[in-house]
């Protein structure tokens, strides 16, 4: 049963938005000079920074004379929760969250271009308030194409939840952390909008089988909006024709 | 750090340069590279402050919780230094790679912070012996190019600048348990004073010269380098006009440690403590004046906040 309270009798949702908006996202690309590509993006409140090492000669117990082998590291500064958290990564929580972030970067990825070798690809989460793993994704496509390794197509993630107002059942479109608090349901999705594809799908809670159409279109459009404002960074980051690393750094 | 490669011939014109107080990119011995620093960064935490030194990138957050006092100190407050070497750095830093360097940062920090004259845990405290602030001082590690220590003591000076403790607006004292209650009010706050809390100065020994903020590839040339923890001057960060009625603090040195495989002769040791404390003052002094005129901004909502966007 989605909870009643997660949007209001006027159409607006606990943080003021309306079901169908994002919220702001502001990126930008090549904010380091040491890693191969770069990128930081805001969803909203939260704020994630992405780095990618790569490709380069993989360790022995990890390579694969097929594909090249794709390495996620997901940490959260211990600064980035309301409550401090005391161990920025190795928890489980974290591990998992790798696990999702290689499987959806991976279908990205061209792998065959690229036997033996390794991409590492770290994400560093500054400030989390909901929507942590489709900020990674998103800002890690754009580290990906800082970096110049070739993508299948961009990958985004967004999240749906749903909401009930009076008798009709609203999809809202990326949760932000007070409605997952709220216990409402929430669906995450990967994809590959140019192609229609997903990569990874993951859901909290419950969710009726009437409804799950509906909350997973919304979604799915939701990473379709998500690719145009990347696309239109990144074409942005293109025209204005140079890189921090173009600029000699004393 | 990563994947620095030098040659020998390189090495030797370093050093040479050095010995005429002439570096590879113009500066002299003591100069500083220049510096990008923003507070506020993090909204979530109390304090938060970015430093940007040429290729070094330092994020530091402050979080506030309320605690017991030790019972050997009960008016005084505490706080406690985390290092995080990020793997954006460097690959080696993946999972636990850049623990060792991660706690002999965090430990020579402690070190700085740890006497009161250097940082007066004495206004943390809220109720004698009952309650008191923690102050959890988180620093991230985003890139390295050299100069961590100064980097890391510049930008936790910072973030203590800018760290907001909410006020305590009533108090319950029930047969020995205290219920705090703290103002919601956002602009209820205030602020801690960090004049002289230290900063640290790292003097890398290139033949027969000291240098102060070296590059990576200084660094790689040097055997034996020194960290000096110089308290600030309370002066340059207060913004009143009596200010100029206080009289000049004596700088002290609140922590002294070594870097290196090498060794250092007593009187090369003397000149680079001096050499180290000219340097700090003139550190403390700029970064107190950019500080107090990021604060006025603030003030008049004239700041306009870049973040990491810029």
């Amino acid at each position: 049963m989605p909870a009643a309270d997660l949007l209001s009798s006027q159409g607006l949702r606990l943080d003021g938005r309306r079901p169908n908006e994002l919220r702001r996202i502001r990126c930008k690309l090549g904010v380091f000079t040491q890693p191969d590509g770069s990128a930081y993006l805001e969803q909203g409140n939260t704020k994630v920074l992405a780095a990618v090492y790569g490709p380069h000669q993989a360790s022995k117990s990890k390579m694969s004379t097929e594909a090249v082998v794709v390495n996620c590291q997901y940490s959260m500064a211990t600064f980035s929760t309301g409550e401090r958290k005391n161990r920025p990564r190795g928890d489980r929580k974290s591990q998992e969250m790798s696990m999702h972030l290689r499987q959806a970067l991976t279908a990205a990825i061209k792998t065959e271009m690229y036997p033996r070798s390794q991409i590492d690809i770290y994400i560093e989460v500054l400030q989390a308030d909901g929507g942590t793993y489709c900020a990674s994704v998103n800002a890690a496509s754009l580290a990906l194409i800082d970096a110049g390794i070739p993508l299948r197509a961009y990958v985004t993630a967004c999240s749906a939840s749903l909401g009930r107002r009076s008798a009709t059942h609203e999809p809202l479109v990326d949760v932000s952390h007070i409605e997952e608090a709220a216990d409402g349901v929430c669906l995450t999705v990967a994809s590959l909008p140019s192609t229609g594809s997903i990569a990874l799908l993951e859901m909290s809670n419950r969710l009726h089988m009437d409804h799950f159409n509906i909350v997973l279109t919304r979604a799915m459009q939701g990473c379709r909006d998500i690719e145009v404002i990347l696309d239109g960074a990144v074409r942005q980051h293109l025209a204005e024709g140079w890189t921090k690393q173009d600029v000699i750094t004393i | 750090m990563a994947g620095l490669l030098l040659s020998s011939t390189e090495k030797v014109f370093i050093v040479h340069g050095v010995q005429e107080d002439f570096r590879s990119d113009g500066r002299s011995n003591i100069d500083y590279r220049p510096m990008e620093l923003e507070t506020d960064v993090v909204s979530h935490a109390s304090g938060s402050a970015r430093l940007r030194l040429a290729n070094t990138d330092i994020l530091v957050g402050i979080k506030t919780e309320i605690d017991t006092p030790k019972p050997d100190k009960p008016d005084m407050g505490k706080i406690e230094f985390f290092v995080d070497c990020s793997a954006n750095a460097t690959p080696e830093f993946e999972g636990r790679g850049g623990e060792n360097l991660a706690s002999s940062i965090s430990n020579t920090m402690q070190r700085a912070y740890h006497s009161s004259q250097a940082f007066d845990l004495k206004q943390l405290c809220i109720v004698e012996g009952k309650q008191c602030w923690k102050l959890y001082v988180d620093i991230l590690i985003l890139e390295c190019g050299g100069n961590l220590f100064d980097a890391v003591s510049l930008a936790t000076k910072a973030a203590l600048f800018n760290t907001r403790i909410p006020l305590v607006k009533a108090l319950l004292m029930d047969g020995g348990n205290v219920d705090l209650q703290l103002s919601d009010d956002p602009y209820d706050f205030k602020f801690l004073d960090v004049g002289s809390a230290p900063l640290l100065v790292t003097l890398c020994k290139i033949g027969e010269k000291c240098v102060v903020d070296p590059s990576a590839e200084e660094e790689s040339c040097s055997v034996i380098s020194l960290i000096v923890g110089i308290t600030g001057n309370s002066k340059s960060y207060c913004a009143d006009k009596g200010a100029s009625n206080l009289s000049d603090v004596d700088i002290k040195c609140s922590t002294i440690s070594m870097n290196g495989p090498g060794s250092l002769a007593p009187k090369t040791l003397k000149n680079a403590i001096h050499q180290g404390i000219i340097a700090a003052k003139v550190l403390d002094d700029s970064l107190g004046q950019a500080l107090l005129r990021e604060r006025r901004e603030n003030i008049n909502s004239m700041k306009s906040s870049y973040g990491f966007l810029k």
